[in-house]
């Protein structure tokens, strides 16, 4: 079955596609130990430097580190230049779609969406109903998941429009091959990612308050080092150049949210927040959070503090709503969409249903609101009795899934411990939309499946990264 | 800077500074158990070890007999101990991880490094070779700790926050390991030429690693009201308690400068570092050298709290 998948650097007549060329020539001149040196001091480095993640439900991992391959992903110039056009069209129209949600839920009147799909959604806030965003920039940062499946398709996979998270990962990767493989860089002119951090500060100066100071104060909430993305939030405040708090770190006074600092309150105008709605406000949203701040919503809606993403975006990354994006994207835009998305099944249509129960073995079912690869079902790899209990859930709940064939994803040759072998690969590229412009870096996070044959890259699920290497050309 | 921030600094590095001390407070212990002739204070050692490192009650909830074996593995490596070695680098660690962004990354990578180092130590090595080695190891992790922030860290108030846990931990810690040895200091209680007053003596100098200090600055043999003097009133003696206060005075000093605003603990500061100053050994004996440094510990803790009312929460 491996012969079936488009490799990234084998898939051609001549044996080798050409940006691949310089790498594939560069491998064959090292010998395989030096690879597997540089790979082990590369797993050095980065438990050294602390980039770790936590596995949730897994006793003894407090922190593991996410496994990092030494062979570069390469994309052309020309491919990223489609490929970015496509995400700024894609994350215009998401930010179009939550506007009009919350206010005059055009698309609906217009027949578009199911109505239930809205509003029996618990991604969807009503509170944000007739609320004004900044330029209705609503998702700031988004990260949108990409799957190759040959020389020229690209689909998207999967729209992350509340706190995408692995950004930390590709900088840290171009900064890990740079120390350990200079030598590669001289063959390839490798566009640069390291201007991210500066990025992501203008974006989030964009979009502050109006009536905040020029130089807004802008901070990133984290739930705290226990989260499985601590690592990345401490990176990125510090990168970017903004304090990193906790939600006891910030208390609402007046309508205004202030941060305690040794020097007494200091007002916040903006927040990165990497807090999941539910826990910001305990006031407004679960009570029995520890992670938010009470008071926050009210602050927010006074409009004296800007947060980023919105509150209420989740309604725009849901599995459900994915499979209406196309739509989604012509009807605001009036464009046909430049990035396909996977052709999908909403099991919550008696026919898709029915088509889906039949076709289990070979398809991939995923809840319509899990993330991270948990609660999905790998069709092909999974056995009679899993599918079978599968199929239960399925019938009980149809409205809470989706289901997609299994997709063909692209190999990249990547470092494993028999040698050099095919593993299947995606990619998040992260889109900055702030209310002046819209700024992509190159590249992005590629995910790799380590697992032979396996085609799940959550970093929860036994995934690695890649540098991902978007080159002139 | 977030008080959350502050006070994560002034924590890791006073969990790094405990561990340290700790792990002097271990090495002087194995050494006196070792002396020839120390039959019966065999145990007496182990205690006084448990005791200058305030760990007497934990331990003795363990129910278990100050032996060598069980004193160094709770003092080192039990997690039933909060002030064990292995606790003081997990806390450390979590501290410096929670601001990560507030170190540079020399100093990271010293406490998280040692973190990860430490699982090579087998907590059932207890050999005293072992723990040679062990205490070393731990003083070499505190070098580099204190080292690399003092070489990379900016001089603004996320260091002398983290500076403050140092001197406030050195002060308590060596405060307590005179007043769990003040008897053999006591004139009256010295016996005549007794070998094991000069272990003793040397003991407690080298706990705080002062046995050479203590001949530069005064060039003359053991005499317990000079061990004193270097260790309460001597300011070019770094584990002092006048230099602890220089250091938190000055530290505090600049806080204040910063802000451009004085508190408690800027006044607290003064006020002992003025006491210690104008103090003179003869003065202190005379009153009761355990009475004085019982206070010196009080006052030390009030420090803390100001400290801790006035940046930190």
């Amino acid at each position: 079955m491996g012969t079936e998948f488009f490799d990234e650097m084998r898939s051609s007549i001549e044996g080798c596609r050409e940006p691949y060329r310089g790498l594939a020539e560069w491998l064959e001149g090292i010998p395989d130990d030096l690879i597997e040196q540089r790979r082990s001091e590369a797993e050095l480095l980065f438990r050294r430097i602390g980039i770790t993640f936590a596995v949730y439900g897994e006793a003894r991992s407090e922190e593991r580190i996410i496994p990092f391959d030494v062979v570069p992903r390469i994309i052309t110039g020309t491919e990223w230049g489609r490929m970015a056009e496509g995400l700024e069209q894609r994350v215009k129209a998401i930010n179009a779609f939550l506007a009009d949600i919350y206010s005059n839920q055009e698309i609906l009147k217009a027949g578009i969406l199911p109505a239930e799909l809205i509003f029996a959604n618990p991604a969807f806030r009503p509170e944000m109903m007739g609320r004004k965003i900044r330029g209705d920039v609503y998702v700031p940062i988004a990260g949108i998941d990409i799957v190759r499946v040959d020389a020229d398709t690209f689909y998207v996979l999967e729209d992350n429009a509340r706190t995408p998270s692995g950004v930390s990962y590709m900088l840290e990767d171009r900064e890990v091959m740079m120390l350990l493989f200079p030598e590669l860089f001289s063959r390839y002119n490798v566009r640069p990612v390291e201007n991210y951090p500066e990025e992501l500060l203008a974006t989030l100066q964009s979009i502050a308050p109006e009536n905040a100071p020029r130089e807004p104060t802008i901070a990133l909430l984290t739930p705290g080092p226990f989260n499985s993305a601590f690592y990345e939030h401490s990176f990125l405040a510090d990168k970017v150049g903004i304090e990193l708090v906790e939600g006891h770190d910030l208390v609402v006074r007046d309508n205004f949210v202030y941060m305690r600092t040794t020097q007494g309150l200091q007002q916040v105008d903006v927040i990165y927040r990497r807090v999941d709605d539910d826990f910001i406000d305990p006031l407004t949203f679960r009570p029995d959070s520890a992670l938010g701040v009470a008071g926050l919503m009210s602050v927010y809606e006074a409009g004296n503090v800007s947060l980023a993403n919105a509150v209420g975006t989740g309604i725009a990354d849901d599995k459900a709503i994915y499979s209406y994006m196309p739509e989604i994207l012509k009807f605001y835009l009036g464009e046909e969409p430049i990035l396909k998305n996977v052709p999908t099944h909403r099991c919550r249509e008696p026919e898709a249903l029915s088509y889906v129960l039949d076709n289990l073995a070979e398809l991939v079912v995923k809840e319509v609101h899990g993330s991270g690869g948990y609660g999905m079902l790998v069709g092909p790899t999974a056995d009679r009795k899993t599918r079978e209990e599968f199929a239960a859930k399925l019938k009980e709940e149809p409205e809470n899934y989706i289901a997609q064939p299994t997709l063909a994803l692209s190999t990249c040759p990547t470092w494993v411990e028999s040698g050099l072998a095919p593993r299947h690969v995606d990619l998040r590229p992260f889109v900055l939309t702030g209310t002046d412009k819209v700024r992509i870096v190159p590249g992005g996070l590629t995910r790799v499946a380590l697992r032979e044959g396996s085609l799940v890259v959550n970093s929860s699920q036994g995934g690695g990264t890649k540098d991902t290497w978007v080159i002139n050309g | 800077m977030l008080s959350r921030t502050a006070d994560n600094l002034f924590w890791m590095s006073r969990y790094v500074e405990r561990a340290e001390n700790v792990a002097r407070i271990l090495h002087a212990a194995s050494r006196m158990a070792n002396i020839p002739g120390n039959d019966d204070g065999l145990t007496n050692e182990w205690q006084s070890a448990l005791a200058a490192s305030a760990s007497t009650h934990a331990f003795e909830e363990t129910g278990k007999d100050p032996t060598a074996e069980n004193v160094f593995e709770f003092l080192a490596f039990s997690d039933a101990n909060p002030s064990s070695i292995r606790n003081c680098l997990r806390f450390a660690r979590t501290n410096a991880r929670a601001v990560r962004g507030a170190l540079t990354l020399d100093t990271w990578e010293a406490i998280n490094g040692a973190w990860l180092e430490l699982h090579r130590y087998r907590t059932d090595d207890i050999s005293p070779s072992g723990l040679n080695r062990f205490v070393a190891w731990v003083k070499e992790v505190s070098l580099r700790v204190d080292g690399s922030a003092y070489r990379t860290m900016l001089r603004n108030d996320a260091y002398w926050f983290s500076r403050l846990g140092v001197y406030l931990e050195r002060a308590e810690n060596t405060a307590r390991i005179l007043d769990v040895k003040y008897h053999v200091l006591l004139p009256d209680t010295e016996p005549v030429g007794g070998g094991l007053d000069y272990f003793q003596w040397s003991a407690i100098l080298r706990s705080v690693s002062a046995l050479t200090a203590y001949h530069w600055v005064y060039r003359d043999s053991f005499k317990p009201w000079l061990i004193a003097d270097l260790l309460i009133l001597r300011e070019e003696m770094p584990r002092s308690l006048a230099s602890c206060y220089a250091n938190l005075s000055n530290f505090l000093d600049e806080l204040a400068r910063t802000y451009g605003r004085q508190g408690d603990s800027q006044r607290q500061a003064r006020r002992v570092y003025a006491q210690l100053r104008n103090a003179r050994t003869d003065d202190i004996f005379q009153s009761g050298l355990h009475e004085f440094l019982v206070e010196f510990l009080e006052e030390n803790n009030r420090l803390g709290t100001a400290i801790t009312d006035q940046y930190l929460i």
